[in-house]
């Protein structure tokens, strides 16, 4: 499908990564200092120029194996730690939360607005670093660059590839089952009224013309909704109002962070595809991102800094409960890559993906395989 | 009125595509084939009256080179004079199988050629013109396959330049319209397909031979994702939700209908009775009754019926048989095909 889907895949579900842990790191009571250093470290990583550069290359979307690696890593890459059962929990909350987002875009330019909705959060946990928010400004003069000049149909394209990586997940949110954006089954909420799409008119008019253009005729119908025009143009500039709620932050202290995990789920055929589908990288679905995250440094502050465990649960034995009831087939094979400092592990896997290169692979989906030979050739 | 008929189950639920449900009508055997867009793979599935599942198969898209399995963009029933062939389109290319997805008869890999690092590369709209079968892909050009009576020996005969960008969906006269059809001035100029992109677009082209454009539509900002042609009327849906019905030989605007909420993602056909299905994501599906007005001639649009498909972004929508008095429809992550039917 589209191959700009990435960046906007990955700094959406970065977000609401953000959103979730910067509430439950108030909800725990970690001193401001550390749970502002946990922020923004991360937030460096994410917005790293040479991770930067990576993402935004034209690209298919990586597995939502390799996807989830990637966030392992963001959210290990400062002093925090968290157990296998919260990772799983701040994952399925950050993938269902930007799910609905999409889902619920008036217009697939929308997902834009959605984008810019997260980074202009991310701006406020960074404001006393402005290295940092040199950096987000710079990620958003590339977004502006990339995606505003794309057409409708394109946008169409990269909100299907989204829809397409997002297909058969249904795990409920109690936060969103309390708003009533998500039934009791799973489902979102689709509402048929409120504020139309930026250029859709309200339905209801049939109008008819003759040869000359004139109208002449005009009939109303029952069309079953009750909507209304949108006031106004979310903004694409830098600064600006978006118009658009989707992407701003649903938690507070006082909504805490919680999950149902749905148990019978209706396709596990369906859903347990990828897992089974044959392929040769799988083990070493190197992850450039993933590989860069993990060899970038962390200026450790001097002095002892000890680290902390941070639990998406409300008390350290749900969280151990969680790990043991979860349903199977929402394991999340993570890999566990240590892709870091280790030159022969990289001869060896650079030795492996040789074996693997296909003779008359078309130029397309070579690159892959290519970048990844590339970036070890620079190691 | 309509009333929720008995759903059939898929094994895997429809992806967020347009036109992701086809329909073949098999009244003599009292069958209805239906096809649908999972991912990777596509589920057929023949079912008795009153919706009972009676046979099913997965086809999966031709691997090709690649480390992902490629997607397929859509799965379509073609009705030529002589044979109805199944067509799969994909990332990777085109696949023909006989009807009943046993046997494939055709493959045709999509050449990359020169399309930019930045484009998504992948056939998609498909559509049976007398002994043709046309198929759209990503650069906006049009492929025609010459189609013999029986057997594989399928050739590429033509390449149709009429777009910039990728087409979405192609729309050609039912056989009946064709015979139907009221006198044109012209009579050598019929307008018998028509032609979407992404762009909005619309391309008009005379079949034969050789295949001969014969009128632009311009878009206006949104895409097209389906279009269908009916007794010299081109109906458009578009992503901001309007229907649209043109003159096909001279491509003049007739009808505007501020239809849905949200994009349009599928149009169909009763052609005996001259019935319009639109569906869109706003979980909308609309019936509408074309009709000629005696005196001038144009075409006119009554509503007929909404329905509302509750929480479901519809994907795919076809009337089951040719009176248009049955649909059915598909939505995205639903495992299964919804069906209504008049009361």
């Amino acid at each position: 499908m589209s191959v700009r889907t990435l960046p906007l895949l990955f700094l959406n579900l970065g977000g609401e990564m953000l959103y979730i842990l910067d509430q439950r790191l108030r909800a725990q009571n970690i001193p401001g200092d550390k749970a502002r250093k946990v922020l923004n470290d991360i937030i460096s990583t994410m917005f790293n120029q040479k991770f930067m550069e990576e993402l935004f290359k034209p690209q298919e979307l990586y597995s939502k194996k390799a996807l989830r690696t990637v966030y392992d890593r963001l959210a290990h890459a400062s002093i925090m730690r968290l157990n296998q059962a919260s990772m799983d929990k701040l994952y399925d909350l950050m993938t269902m939360a930007f799910k609905y987002q999409v889902l619920l875009c008036p217009r697939p330019k929308d997902v834009l607005l959605v984008t810019f909705n997260h980074l202009d959060a991310i701006k406020g946990f960074i404001q006393d670093s402005p290295t940092i928010l040199h950096q987000v400004d710079e990620t958003f003069q590339q977004l502006t660059e990339i995606y505003g000049g794309l057409s409708a149909g394109e946008f169409q394209l990269i909100r299907q590839t989204l829809l397409i990586f997002f297909q058969d997940l249904h795990v409920r949110v109690s936060i969103f089952l309390k708003d009533k954006v998500q039934n009791s089954n799973g489902r979102f909420v689709l509402p048929v009224s409120g504020p139309l799409p930026w250029g859709t008119k309200v339905p209801g008019l049939i109008r008819t013309f003759n040869d000359k253009g004139e109208e002449v005729r005009k009939v109303e119908f029952k069309h079953g909704g009750s909507y209304v025009t949108a006031p106004k143009e979310g903004s694409f500039e830098l600064y600006g109002d978006r118009v658009l709620k989707l992407g701003t932050n649903m938690y507070s202290v006082n909504r805490p962070v919680e999950t149902h995990m749905s148990g019978a789920s209706e396709n596990l055929a369906a859903q347990t595809q990828e897992s089974i589908a044959p392929n040769p990288l799988a083990k070493e679905e190197l992850n450039l991102l993933a590989r860069l995250i993990g060899g970038m440094e962390i200026k450790k502050p001097s002095g002892p800094e000890p680290g902390f465990r941070l639990n998406l649960f409300t008390t350290d034995e749900e969280e151990e409960q969680a790990a043991l009831t979860r349903p199977e087939e929402l394991f999340y094979e993570v890999i566990n890559i240590q892709a870091t400092q280790d030159q022969q592990t990289n001869e060896e896997l650079a030795r492996i993906m040789g074996e693997f290169e296909i003779s008359d692979q078309p130029r397309r989906s070579a690159s892959k395989g290519d970048d990844l030979l590339a970036m070890m050739d620079e190691l | 009125m309509f009333r929720r008929e008995r759903s059939i189950p898929l094994r895997g639920s429809a992806a967020a595509l347009c036109n992701n449900l086809s329909v073949l009508q098999l009244p003599v055997r009292s069958l209805t084939h239906f096809g649908v867009v999972h991912g990777p793979s596509a589920q057929l599935l023949s079912a008795a009256p009153e919706g009972v599942p009676l046979a099913q198969r997965q086809l999966q898209a031709k691997e090709g080179a690649g480390v992902s399995p490629p997607l397929i963009t859509q799965v379509h029933w073609c009705v030529l004079p002589f044979r109805v062939l199944l067509v799969l389109t994909s990332h990777r290319g085109i696949q023909m199988y006989e009807s009943d997805g046993s046997v494939m008869v055709y493959w045709h890999a999509l050449d990359a050629g020169d399309a930019s690092l930045v484009q998504a590369v992948f056939a998609r709209g498909i559509a049976a013109s007398g002994h043709f079968i046309c198929v759209g892909m990503w650069s906006g050009r049009v492929l025609v396959f010459d189609i013999p009576a029986k057997g594989p020996n399928i050739v590429l005969s033509e390449e149709l330049a009429g777009h910039q960008t990728p087409v979405t969906d192609i729309a050609t006269e039912p056989a009946q319209g064709q015979l139907d059809c009221k006198p044109l001035e012209n009579r050598d100029c019929v307008a018998d397909m028509v032609t979407a992109d992404d762009s909005g677009l619309l391309c008009v082209w005379q079949s034969g031979p050789e295949f001969k454009l014969l009128t632009r539509i311009p878009g206006f900002g949104v895409p097209c994702p389906s279009v269908q042609l009916w007794q010299g009327t081109i109906a458009a849906g578009y992503g901001n939700g309007q229907v649209r019905l043109y003159e096909a030989s001279t491509g003049t605007l007739h009808v505007q209908i501020d239809a849905h909420a949200r994009a349009i993602c599928a149009l169909d056909l009763a052609p005996e009775v001259g019935k319009l299905l639109s569906a869109a994501e706003d979980t909308f599906v609309h019936i509408w009754k074309l009709s000629r007005r005696p005196e001038g001639g144009y075409i006119e649009v009554e509503h007929c019926h909404g329905e509302c498909v509750p929480d479901t972004q519809v994907c795919g929508a076809r009337f089951c048989d040719p009176s248009g008095s049955s649909f059915a429809v598909t939505g995205y992550d639903l495992a299964e095909i919804l069906r209504f039917s008049s009361m």
